[in-house]
């Protein structure tokens, strides 16, 4: 049977605040799946005019997929968020680049025509669940020398990247972490953060009930100096501190991803339209330079080039990741296209649920900056991967 | 000094003995969205799990006081809200605490320090929410009634204000303010008639629909969407709506509406539902002080009444002793059930065969000789699961499980690999044996052989088999799907494993089962028919049936002498009379005028339409000396007492406390008698007729 591809739109997307993972975090005594729950519960009540049945799929990420993040867990939330039971759901995992891998599975599901509307997500509750909870690399990486010793520890990985990029400097990398948090500083000023987020519940025995409503990682109050001053966890005097990197923290996010028609027909929104993604690997023990191939694999598929881009949202794993990706592209690091409104080294970076958190942040641009065509959503992922995911503005004017 | 500051100086004095599991007042600052400001959060928390709800004692709501000193010194506030921990918000006063109270003036500071704590709820300067996240009875109702406004979750699965069921008034505030929100009509249903049947619980939708919460969320996120329904409140986007009461003839009317049924069923037996009719009655009129006062004097009077004493001392019964019942061996013994056999296809056979499927999920073999008999008893049983499913209690795949568990077989070989046969064939001792042999033939060695006999003794019936010690007796209470009690008998020769067995398959059909031994017609029948005998003989004296059936009135049980008869059937009273009189001659005569109902086949001494039938009556005619109807209470009270004495000298239960419980949950008598033997204790009955209390 012939088959035409459909386009794809991003229809919305919420998150809940971002916690600082850990015994005093916000989310210290609130389940993951908690999130997920209240994530879909919100994207359904933003958009009432989408039939719960219309759903096709809701594809949630997790890095660890057990206990509370187990259990399938985008099936396990659809249940607990009250969609109908005919609404499958499963659970996927890209470590860092989970939830964006979530949209770009159910978009190329949505394309090939197999879905008309998907839930796309990612959860992770790093309070609950350590990075590397429960994993059992094989042997035979190390002792045929597959990957490098530091391939599997995110920070050895981000100084395996200064080393390979001397001219990026620790200094290069505190002024970045510095802007970072002051454009959040400023975003949440302007009120550009806060209408994607859903305030969550808390609870905590000892102090009671009470309401996540504001991202807790970010430090307006950061300097330079202050910066300067923090230890290098990973290696004696070296590069990667807790200020140029984001920090272990718990939080969800979900979007609501459509074929374009559907969404016309059902009166959704389309905020975003797919363009194409790609993803790719690099050597494990320099993950960060992930973003590189993705993105050179999907501009040089699309023909354009970084010019025909004017927004990018990247994942600020590490600042040096990001500077090595800037610099690729021969962007200056303070570049107005890039992060407008910071990035993961304030907001936090709960593993696989960043990537949406990219593209809400990108739509709410896209819908400000109709003089904007392109925009990209892009991040490093750990066992050394990158992925781009490239979107067009639907607000675009064109040359007028 | 304020009733709070009372309180405080008698808990530093340490002159308040007992151990409070404390519920904490956490507040939090919750930042309401769309800037509608800063809400204080006041989670009510124990620091338990759910499965020890939160209470209110001295401590805690001292704790709330606190509380809400620190809330209302405070000028940046737009909202005080109230809510619970998880799957609970409160259930009300702290019952052990109210036992230990041991006068008026201490019952009145309970009361008062109830209302003194929970009003500043409604009285701060800024609005109050409640949000009823769980379970809420009592007092913890009343937390809510004082605020301003209300949600509550559509997963709460009961809500109720149970004081009366106890023997108390919802004296926090219930009665004044919950009218004065839902209507009298409303309020009454809460407050009087859900506790008088059988304390009837509200789930979170009927009490939304009774406007008891402006409205109503989801659990899922319940919290969130209740904060911001009362930030859209602060900022005007929501206006709440509430009917309005009508303080006139709708009110009065349904206090006498109401008063009629609680008469009905109590006939002023108990106090509490009275002074709780009372207090709402007035409530339309009084101002909130008047009414708070009001409520403070009915909580002191009705928490020093003995009523209450046996209300929580039934509670205590029915709660606790009842799931772990006394005598009764190490569950370890216990051995695995995994296919029943019923003996007989009768309709007590067929109940039986249902409630064992339905329950244990396993298959239940029906035996009987007769192709038809049997035919009709699986059909009866596949009736009943069409009719749940039908009224949507199951599902189409439960309904189709449950009639493939039960199947019917002419022969016992069926019953080869059963775990647990239970017979419910005719009521003679020959017939039993022989069923019980028969039966024995095709099990093995350590199959329970259960008789569902009211009357017969358990260790005869066992004494011709091999194996005498697995036979228990396992009486259930008609209908067997609706009341809790479940007597177990053990024969003289019966042994542990098989008695271990029985209590938990009792336990698994969700009975409340009680150890008896191996006596003439067990608890309930025994106790029955003495107050039975007591009052025919009063009858044949000459006494008006009349009278005979006002008698029991100041009791308040549920039924009257001869609509008792009525409902067991005369046969069958007849039949258990018989058995007893054997026994005991002189306690249990045989009347002559019941058999001669049984031999002229009425039902009873009523008709359908419950006028008496005077063909009926005047069977029961002839007596020259009439008793009064205080006389004839007196009599029956005594033939009781005397009667609870011999058994449990004889240990057919091991404490008066099992006898209360049969009582309650296998004949219905109420909380406010505690069963039976608490009244005897503290009318003197006991002591007059005994030499001693039953319980010390």
């Amino acid at each position: 049977m012939p088959r035409t591809a459909r386009d794809v739109v991003f229809v919305d997307g919420v998150r809940t605040p971002f916690g600082k993972a850990g015994p005093k975090g916000l989310y210290a005594e609130t389940r993951a799946d908690d999130l997920v729950v209240r994530v879909i519960r919100e994207l359904r009540r933003r958009n009432p005019s989408l039939p719960a049945d219309r759903v096709d799929e809701v594809a949630i990420a997790a890095t660890t997929q057990t206990g509370d993040q187990g259990l399938t867990i985008g099936r396990s939330a659809a249940v607990l968020a009250g969609l109908p039971k005919s609404v499958p759901g499963f659970a996927i995992d890209r470590m860092c680049a989970g939830a964006m891998t979530a949209v770009t599975t159910v978009a190329g599901g949505i394309a090939f025509g197999a879905y008309d509307v998907a839930i796309a997500g990612g959860v992770e509750h790093m309070g609950r669940h350590p990075m590397g909870e429960g994993v059992d690399p094989n042997p035979r990486f190390l002792a045929e020398k597959l990957v490098d010793p530091s391939a599997l520890v995110m920070g050895s990985t981000a100084e395996n990247l200064h080393d390979r990029y001397p001219h990026i400097t620790r200094e290069r990398a505190d002024a970045y972490a510095l802007r970072s948090q002051q454009k959040v500083a400023a975003a949440y000023e302007a009120g550009k953060i806060q209408p994607d987020l859903v305030p969550m519940a808390i609870r905590s025995q000892e102090k009671g009930y009470g309401l996540a409503t504001r991202d807790e990682p970010p430090r307006p109050e950061t300097t330079l100096e202050g910066l300067a001053g923090l230890k290098t966890p990973f290696r004696p005097h070296g590069h990667v501190t807790a200020g140029n990197a984001a920090g272990l923290n718990d939080g969800a996010t979900g979007c609501i991803v459509a074929a374009e028609d559907v969404a016309a027909e059902l009166g959704l929104t389309a905020k975003m339209r797919l363009v194409d993604y790609a993803f790719a690997g690099v050597e494990p023990e320099v993950m960060g330079v992930g973003p590189v191939p993705a993105t050179e694999k999907l501009l040089a598929r699309n023909s354009i080039t970084m010019d025909d881009i004017g927004l990018i949202e990247i994942n600020e794993a590490f600042a040096v990741q990001v500077l090595a990706f800037l610099d690729h592209f021969k962007i200056a690091d303070d570049d107005a296209r890039v992060n407008p409104w910071g990035g993961a080294i304030a907001l936090g970076h709960p593993l696989a649920s960043s990537g949406v958190r990219l593209m809400m942040q990108l739509a709410r641009q896209f819908a400000e900056r109709p003089d904007v065509r392109f925009g990209l959503t892009t991040m490093c992922v750990g066992m050394g991967m990158g992925g781009t995911v490239l979107w067009e503005n639907p607000n675009f004017e064109g040359g007028k | 000094m304020s009733t709070v500051q009372t309180w405080r100086s008698l808990l530093d004095a340490g002159n308040v003995d007992h151990d409070e599991v404390v519920t904490h007042a956490r507040v939090r600052d919750v930042e309401l969205p769309y800037g509608a400001g800063t809400m204080a959060l006041i989670t009510l928390d124990n620091g338990f799990d759910h499965t020890k709800p939160n209470t209110f004692g001295p401590r805690g709501l001292l704790e709330l006081d606190d509380a809400l000193d620190q809330v209302a010194a405070r000028d940046d506030l737009a909202a005080v809200g109230v809510t619970g921990k998880p799957f609970i918000f409160a259930v009300g006063a702290d019952l052990k605490g109210v036992q230990s109270l041991e006068d008026r003036e201490q019952a009145k500071l309970v009361a008062r320090l109830g209302h003194d704590v929970f009003r500043r709820l409604g009285e701060l300067n800024v609005p109050s929410f409640a949000f009823v996240n769980g379970a809420a009875m009592g007092g913890g109702v009343e937390v809510a009634l004082h605020c301003a406004y209300r949600t509550i979750s559509s997963g709460v699965p009961a809500l109720a204000l149970p004081e009366c069921f106890l023997g108390l008034v919802p004296g926090w505030g219930g009665t004044y303010l919950l009218p004065r929100l839902i209507g009298a009509a409303n309020a009454l249903k809460v407050i009087i008639e859900n506790p008088l049947n059988q304390n009837k619980m509200l789930r979170g939708p009927q009490a939304y629909d009774l406007g008891i919460a402006d409205v109503m969320f989801e659990p899922a996120d319940f919290l969130e969407e209740s904060l911001r329904w009362a930030a859209h409140v602060l900022t005007g986007e929501v206006t709440v709506e509430r009917a309005e009461v009508d303080t006139g003839k709708a009110w009065d009317d349904a206090v006498a509406q109401a008063r009629w049924f609680a008469e009905g069923k109590l006939h002023g037996a108990a106090p509490a539902p009275l002074r709780a009719l009372d207090l709402v009655a007035a409530a339309k009129d009084r101002t909130r002080d008047e009414g708070f006062a009001a409520e403070d004097d009915a909580l002191a009077d009705l928490i020093m009444s003995p009523e209450l004493r046996s209300g929580l001392y039934a509670f205590d019964l029915v709660q606790k002793r009842a799931k772990r019942p006394a005598g009764a061996p190490d569950r370890s013994l216990a051995r695995p059930v995994t296919k029943v056999g019923v003996v007989g296809a009768g309709r007590m056979a067929s109940q039986l065969a249902l409630l064992f499927a339905r329950r244990l999920n396993v298959p239940v073999v029906l035996t009987d000789l007769d192709q038809e008999r049997l035919d009709k008893g699986v059909g009866y049983v596949h009736g009943e699961v069409d009719k749940l499913l039908g009224r949507g209690r199951i599902s189409a795949d439960d309904a189709s499980r449950l009639k493939g568990l039960v199947t019917g077989s002419l022969t016992k070989d069926a019953f080869a690999d059963a775990d647990f046969v239970i017979e419910a064939v005719f009521e003679e001792m020959g017939v039993k044996q022989k069923v019980f042999a028969e039966v024995e033939a095709v099990v093995s060695p350590e199959c329970v052989l259960a008789t569902n006999t009211s009357s017969l003794s358990v260790t005869e019936m066992a004494s011709k088999l091999k194996h005498p010690e697995r036979v228990v007796g396992f009486h259930f209470f008609n209908p067997v799907a609706v009341l809790p009690l479940l007597e177990i008998i053990r024969g003289e020769r019966t042994d542990d494993a098989a008695l271990a067995t029985a209590f938990a398959t009792g336990k698994a059909l969700k009975k409340s089962c009680v150890l008896v031994k191996d006596a003439p017609a067990f608890v309930v029948n025994r106790i029955l028919l003495r107050l039975q005998a007591e009052i025919l003989k009063t009858v044949e004296e000459g006494t008006p049936i009349e009278v005979v059936e006002r008698s029991t009135n100041p009791l308040g049980l549920p039924m009257s002498p001869f609509v008792l008869m009525g409902l067991v059937g005369p046969a069958i009273a007849l039949h258990v009379g018989e058995t007893l009189h054997a026994a005991f001659p002189d306690r249990f005569p045989v009347s002559a005028g019941l058999a001669k109902l049984v031999a002229a086949g009425k039902p009873g001494v009523y008709r359908p339409d419950f006028t008496f039938d005077p063909e009926a009556v005047a069977l029961f005619e002839g007596g020259t000396s009439p008793s009064t109807e205080e006389q004839v209470l007196a009599r029956a009270l005594d033939g009781l007492a005397e009667e609870i004495k011999i058994m449990l000298d004889e240990g057919v239960v091991a404490a008066p406390e099992d006898i209360d419980l049969c009582l309650i949950l296998g004949a219905g008598w109420p909380f406010h008698l505690g069963g039976i033997t608490p009244y005897l204790d503290r009318t003197g009955i006991a002591e007059k007729v005994t030499g001693a209390r039953f319980h010390s």
